[in-house]
């Protein structure tokens, strides 16, 4: 139970100051790197939630596909790579105002609320609950998903490739 | 009120150290509102895509630590999976979009697109 509690600060850290970072830093690069590093934190809270397989998810599907994809918008939306990096912001006050106050509350109802707890389920891999889960009462959803990554894919090509007629 | 206030840091110094479903949660807000923070101050549209990727995080984080702690079944984690699908999707369209984008108008600054077409 110590090991939990140092482990769950640990990764609530981690994830913490990156999710910071990605916000307030000035460099579009650095945020993008520090998005690394939010992504792989929740992962070990996923892992501490002993939701192993989605925590391996987690990693292969945001850490290698999505950020790498965002990395390539980066790079390929700056012409000069050393002048425009940075990034400007607007409206700061009002944003922070409502930022702030959204935050405190669902923190004061996050903390103050009785949450209803059940017992635990017990560790062990979830890799087959989950495809039995996935093939069973999700099937439906399951498939449409299937549908709408494809259609997104092949959208997402057409759009990227159009010529352009000049 | 100074009892009430050392009271209370006594009460959330107990809270930190027995974490539990609602650590989850707390966590969970205030990494949602830092990704709202990146969505409305932000100019660049790849810094606002960062944005939601935070923000479905945190909602993520929230499945997980519910169906962890309160219902006691799997349902959570497989919504999560829907989430991280659509997440994908999403920012794969986003990104053709964005470059799309800077390919007409040679910005991608949110403030400055303001018409349909060039």
């Amino acid at each position: 139970m110590d090991l939990f509690k140092v482990v769950f600060y640990l990764f609530a850290l981690i994830t913490l100051v990156a999710s910071s970072f990605v916000v307030f830093s000035k460099n579009i690069v650095r945020s993008a790197f520090s998005l690394l590093f939010a992504l792989f934190g929740v992962a070990g809270l996923y892992v501490l939630l002993l939701a192993d397989f989605l925590a391996v998810t987690q990693l292969m599907i945001y850490v290698g596909g999505i950020l790498v994809l965002i990395i390539f918008g980066v790079m390929l939306t700056h012409r000069q790579v050393s002048v425009d990096m940075k990034t400007g912001t607007l409206q700061i006050w009002p944003a922070l105002i409502i930022t702030a106050a959204l935050a405190g509350s669902l923190v004061a109802i996050s903390y103050s609320t009785e949450w209803k707890i059940s017992p635990m389920v017990e560790a062990g891999p979830t890799a087959p609950k989950l495809g039995e889960m996935l093939l069973g009462g999700y099937l439906l959803p399951f498939e449409i998903a299937s549908v709408v990554l494809l259609v997104a894919l092949i959208g997402a090509a057409m759009i990227a490739r159009r010529e352009r007629k000049t | 009120m100074l009892d009430r206030v050392s009271a209370l840091a006594r009460e959330l110094f107990v809270w930190l150290q027995n974490p539990g479903l609602s650590h989850f949660l707390v966590l969970s807000a205030i990494v949602f509102s830092l990704g709202l923070f990146a969505i409305l101050t932000r100019r660049n549209a790849i810094m606002v895509l960062m944005g939601i990727e935070l923000i479905l995080n945190a909602s993520n984080i929230n499945f997980v630590a519910f169906s962890r702690y309160s219902t006691g079944t799997f349902d959570g984690q497989v919504v999560a999976i829907f989430v991280i699908i659509l997440a994908a999707a999403e920012a794969a369209i986003a990104l053709a979009i964005v470059l799309n984008i800077y390919q007409n108008f040679n910005t991608i600054n949110v403030d400055e697109l303001n018409q349909l077409k060039d």
